[in-house]
């Protein structure tokens, strides 16, 4: 059905979309490259001309630099590993029959709507207080001195006011995934002898394999970027500096933008490498 | 799948789950609570949970001090606002794309989902200065159109993967019975098109609501919006976990209650259509 005529009308259709994303891409994209080539310090002398690849090389040799990516691989790394595994563990739980599984599902995906600047400042003044936070009572209670959450463990209170937020958005993703699994194969697994775990193992993991897949690299790209989350709880001290609060604070904070770029194109390889992986499995399934 | 199992074992499961549930969902109801509680509870040890005595005072506070009402009004305008104009711009595209679809097609679909990976971080400077430049850093209108591009692939993408499901046939019937283009659009295809016009609308005004990039990165005062105004209780003066718990329940609210509709369109959505 499609004529010349209404291909001509598909082209123009899509052109403000594709002209605005165009643009969207390459102005900030080509001003970022620009500016990483550049001695550029807008409070301290302002451009100072061409450095070519000395931002990118005094970047990596910062003492700040390994820290940060050492920081976000282990808080990525953490935040993958508590949402994936349990993710499975409730996506299983909420497919068996129970009752009330509506409001279990909404009590459970709650999180995941909450904006991440309450999230983070809810959890680090209610819960991980010292003095008045409920973890204090609680280890009171028990007789133990309080912790410190952020500054005596910044990297794992960080990992679980994350994990808090996502590992809603896996569960439902891994939980769609289970229900769209034939149940035919199962009882016929089940009348064949497997038990729970072979049957765990065999049919259901390989069958969520694509769904976990996905959840890894979605929430991957969302996870290199966090920032609202470490703003307001630790502004990036006590070693809980990743690699996007540096660069965030190379740009903002310090004020070298030469600097600073130079590490933003350092983020956007890291992400596309990432991206590239997600971007084939969706495109797989786009032609499915 | 649902299985035929022994009443014993689902009320097993059913207390397994709603123990797990209520656990992750604690922190929301512990925030809600203590909403309602003076500062001198809130910090009560032992806790309380339910027997305080009630007070509405914390949501007259927080709104007498901050003007709260300016912040939630810059919500919804730059949630709304990006989010309708987002809507507009992707309808054409997402409809020639699945309807008339070229070669192209699937290459310019993965290019914008490309766009949503670029890192926010690694554009921040350019976006900060282009805002200065122009004149619009703290504006709501520069927010509106920054968290429209932000959201544009995924809304075209939505858009597309609901389109895509509209059966070509019916359009030929439409057509074989005399429709023109515009009979077309108004009654066949407007209609079918309306679900997941309204989905791609409810998702992605609550994405646009919880953006905490650029909300907190180019505004000040005029144009901050709720994200912005709770990030200001992160360095707090004396008792306030009961304000800060009133400021959060009313940020937080609205998009929950919209967010339950939403589940499943977040899945499309976030997923890209990959998994549905």
């Amino acid at each position: 059905m499609a004529t010349q005529h209404s291909r001509s009308a598909a082209r123009f259709m899509m052109a403000p979309a594709v002209f605005l994303l165009l643009v969207w891409m390459l102005v900030p994209l080509s001003m970022t490259l620009w500016f990483s080539f550049r001695r550029f310090l807008p409070l301290r002398g302002g451009d100072q001309g061409f450095v070519w690849f000395e931002n990118y090389s005094r970047f990596i040799s910062s003492s700040a630099f390994w820290p940060s990516v050492q920081t976000t691989l282990i808080i990525v790394g953490g935040i993958l590993l508590i949402s994936v595994v349990f993710g499975i563990l409730l996506a299983l739980l909420l497919d068996q029959p129970m009752w009330g599984q509506g409001v279990v599902r909404i009590l459970v995906i709650a999180p995941f709507f909450v904006m991440p600047t309450v999230s983070a400042l809810v959890w680090k003044n209610m819960f991980m207080d010292p003095t008045n936070g409920l973890f204090a009572h609680l280890w009171r209670a028990f007789g133990a001195d309080p912790v410190v959450w952020l500054s005596d463990a910044p990297l794992f209170s960080i990992i679980l006011i994350v994990s808090w937020q996502w590992l809603p958005f896996a569960t439902l993703i891994l939980l769609t995934a289970i229900q769209s699994l034939d149940s035919e194969q199962l009882e016929a697994a089940e009348m064949d002898g497997a038990g729970h775990l072979s049957r765990f193992g065999y049919i259901i993991l390989p069958h969520m394999s694509r769904a976990i897949t996905i959840v890894i690299l979605i929430q991957t790209i969302f996870l290199l970027s966090i920032f609202a989350e470490i703003f307001v709880t630790t502004g990036g001290a006590f070693g809980s500096r990743t690699l996007t609060y540096l660069i965030y604070q190379r740009v903002l904070e310090s004020q070298n933008v030469g600097l600073g770029s130079a590490g933003g194109v350092y983020a956007i390889i890291l992400a596309n490498i990432v991206a590239l992986f997600l971007m084939r499995i969706v495109g797989k399934n786009l032609d499915a | 799948m649902a299985r035929a199992v022994s009443n014993p074992r689902k009320a097993l499961n059913t207390a397994i789950a709603w123990g797990i549930g209520l656990l992750i969902f604690f922190p929301i109801l512990w925030t809600i609570l203590t909403s309602f509680k003076t500062e001198a509870e809130a910090i009560a040890n032992p806790p309380v949970f339910l027997a305080f005595d009630w007070t509405l005072e914390n949501y007259s506070v927080v709104q007498e001090r901050s003007n709260y009402m300016r912040f939630l009004w810059n919500s919804v305008f730059i949630a709304g606002g990006s989010t309708l104009l987002g809507v507009i711009i992707a309808v054409p595209a997402a409809w020639s794309m699945a309807f008339v679809p070229s070669k192209r097609t699937k290459d310019i679909l993965l290019w914008m989902l490309s766009t949503k990976m670029l890192p926010a971080v690694g554009v921040l400077y350019p976006i900060y200065l282009l805002c200065i430049q122009l004149g619009v850093l703290d504006n709501r209108y520069a927010l509106v159109v920054i968290l429209m591009l932000i959201n544009l692939p995924i809304i075209v993408w939505m858009l597309y993967t609901y389109f895509k499901e509209i059966p070509g046939e019916i359009l030929e019937a439409a057509r074989m019975d005399g429709a023109g283009l515009k009979e077309e659009i108004l009654y066949v295809l407007t209609p079918m098109a309306v679900p997941g016009i309204a989905s791609t609308l409810l998702l992605n005004f609550i994405l646009a609501w919880n953006e905490a990039f650029w909300t907190l990165n180019l505004t000040a005062v005029d144009a901050a919006p709720l994200t912005a105004f709770i990030a200001s209780y992160s360095s707090p003066e004396g008792l306030f976990f009961a304000k800060l718990s009133a400021a959060s329940t009313m940020a937080i609210a609205p998009i929950l209650i919209l967010g339950w509709f939403s589940q499943k369109q977040l899945v499309r959505g976030l997923t890209f259509g990959a998994v549905k």
